[in-house]
């Protein structure tokens, strides 16, 4: 039987739900990871690196969560400040350079709303992060592999396709917050996951999104490996058929998705 | 400087305002013929899209776009529509953006002004549409683009719609800023969410009337999240200008004389 929306937030948010790093191990051949926005700080919520599949290269751009609560404090609880959108802008940069596929794999509750975030400039590098990922020269795909809320999750998220895992979420802001801010009333959280269209059917049904993937999930279990055979698979054939796409035509059509939005 | 305001027993209703800030009551008049500034402390009131207008372009002349864009419901609220279709009644307007054709000083420009008093100027479909036209028309016409801003961010009721409209417009501005056009953001008191992390934040020249509260997450949502009491000043204009967000900050008064300088400055030299 299909599940409810809200059951869907509940598996997005599942503490034994893999994480980005549980997938680049099982996808890449090789990653090393490269840290720091050269400006301020190395934000750990979101892991930026450079990896391979056979004879391709990519850069892999990942918000990370904790999968304990040591992790967690050391990730921000998967809650990137400015200064993890600015090393993800600054490593898909580098990716255009070297032409580079960009593989970006999306999983927060939002981006952190703190005194320093803003004093950073929290909306500014969220912004920046968009306009610059509608141009750059080279092929993006986004996985949606948790929750994907808010511009948090759309600052690493403009790209040529984007697939989510069927029990992933994507949203304006959470179920809490809509139910808080729209009925003054947080305990109606169900009842807003289940209108507010976030489930990868949902989105794919709207056009929102381009694919979904199966999460071979049992008992709460989900097989990682199998998961990210899939993800595996549609990397490649994005990148062996987006690769051979002249640049001004990749921009017309990442544009053109977006602009029918 | 205390002044007895509570004996005001025959004043007609609605001819009066309270100053947010001195709490002064003022004569309405006297405001709208002050830029909508309080006379007494220099506080400057929210202003309605069309009365934004009339302040800015030459002799008030505004050639709107005419797009007859619908509001979607794609959640299928059962009051969404209904709602907008009251605020369009009350406001005069149709949606929380109006976008046009100007003069500042004589300087042809493409002028988009979010209005407050429409869903707290939030973004949904229809704004973010309106606006990408509007930096589309700019591009076309070889034109200058400013945007007035006031929001309190994506529009929730549009769920991942209002998200996307984000990505939308920011797309469009890297096209105008490939095209080497100029565009200045204009923050106006509140700005937030996903329209400060999106076009406002994007301006080759980013300006903000004083006293302007700008942020990414509202104080409320940050206060609750790190469960302390916020410094005071935070989230204001004056704020950002410190924290090198922003270019100035420029008086309701100037703001037409700054724009037009700004405008001049840019144009190309022939």
């Amino acid at each position: 039987m299909e599940k409810t929306a809200w059951e869907k937030v509940k598996l997005a948010r599942l503490a034994s739900r893999p994480t980005a790093l549980d997938y680049i191990d099982n996808i890449f051949d090789e990653f090393i990871e490269l840290h720091g926005d050269r400006y301020y700080r190395d934000d750990e919520s979101i892991v930026c690196g450079i990896g391979s599949i056979g004879n391709s290269k990519y850069t892999i751009i990942a918000e990370q969560k904790g999968r304990n609560t040591k992790e967690n404090i050391m990730r921000n609880f998967g809650m990137p400040n400015p200064e993890a959108y600015r090393k993800s802008l600054r490593l898909m940069k580098q990716a255009e350079k070297f032409n580079r596929t960009i593989v970006t794999f999306i999983d927060t509750k939002g981006a952190y709303p703190g005194i320093e975030a803003e004093q950073r400039g929290q909306g500014e590098a969220i912004a920046k992060n968009l306009i610059e990922m509608a141009r750059l020269k080279t092929p993006i795909i986004a996985f949606v592999i948790g929750e994907g809320s808010s511009g948090g999750a759309l600052a690493i998220g403009v790209a040529d396709k984007v697939i989510m895992l069927e029990n992933a979420i994507y949203s304006i802001l959470s179920p809490e917050g809509f139910a808080s801010i729209l009925w003054k009333d947080s305990s109606r959280v169900q009842e807003a996951a289940n209108i507010m269209k976030l489930t990868a059917k949902d989105l794919y049904d709207m056009g929102k999104i381009d694919k979904i993937l199966k999460e071979y999930i049992e008992n709460e279990k989900f097989s990682v490996e199998k998961i990210a055979a899939d993800m595996k698979e549609e990397i490649e054939s994005f990148n062996k058929e987006y690769k051979t796409i002249n640049s001004n035509e990749l921009l017309s059509k990442r544009y053109n998705k977006y602009r029918s939005m | 400087m205390e002044r007895k305001i509570t004996k005001v027993p025959d004043i007609p209703v609605g001819k009066w305002v309270k100053c947010n800030k001195c709490k002064e009551i003022l004569y309405k008049e006297d405001v709208h013929n002050n830029y909508s500034i309080c006379p007494n402390c220099g506080y400057h009131f929210r202003l309605s899209s069309r009365r934004r207008i009339k302040q800015i372009v030459d002799e008030g002349i505004f050639n709107e776009f005419e797009l007859n864009i619908e509001t979607p419901n794609p959640l299928n609220l059962a009051d969404y529509s209904k709602k907008i279709e009251i605020l369009r009644q009350k406001t005069g307007i149709k949606e929380a953006v109006l976008c046009g054709i100007g003069k500042i000083d004589n300087e042809e420009t493409v002028i988009c002004v979010m209005d407050g008093n429409f869903l707290m100027g939030s973004m949904g479909y229809v704004v973010g549409e309106k606006i990408t036209y509007s930096i589309e028309k700019a591009i076309e016409k070889r034109l200058p683009l400013i945007i007035f801003c006031v929001s309190g961010g994506a529009r929730m009721q549009e769920g991942i719609v209002s998200l996307m409209q984000m990505a939308k417009t920011s797309a469009a501005l890297a096209r105008l800023d490939e095209a080497g056009l100029l565009y200045i953001s204009v923050l106006t008191d509140p700005t937030y969410g996903g329209v400060t992390a999106s076009f406002a934040s994007l301006g080759d020249i980013i300006i903000s009337e004083p006293e302007t509260m700008i942020g990414f997450a509202g104080p409320r949502v940050i206060k609750n999240t790190i469960k302390q009491e916020l410094p005071e000043g935070f989230q204001t204009s004056e704020f950002l200008l410190e924290h090198g967000f922003i270019d100035m900050i420029v008086d309701r008064k100037d703001m037409k004389n700054t724009l037009s300088r700004l405008l001049r400055l840019h144009k190309n030299e022939d």
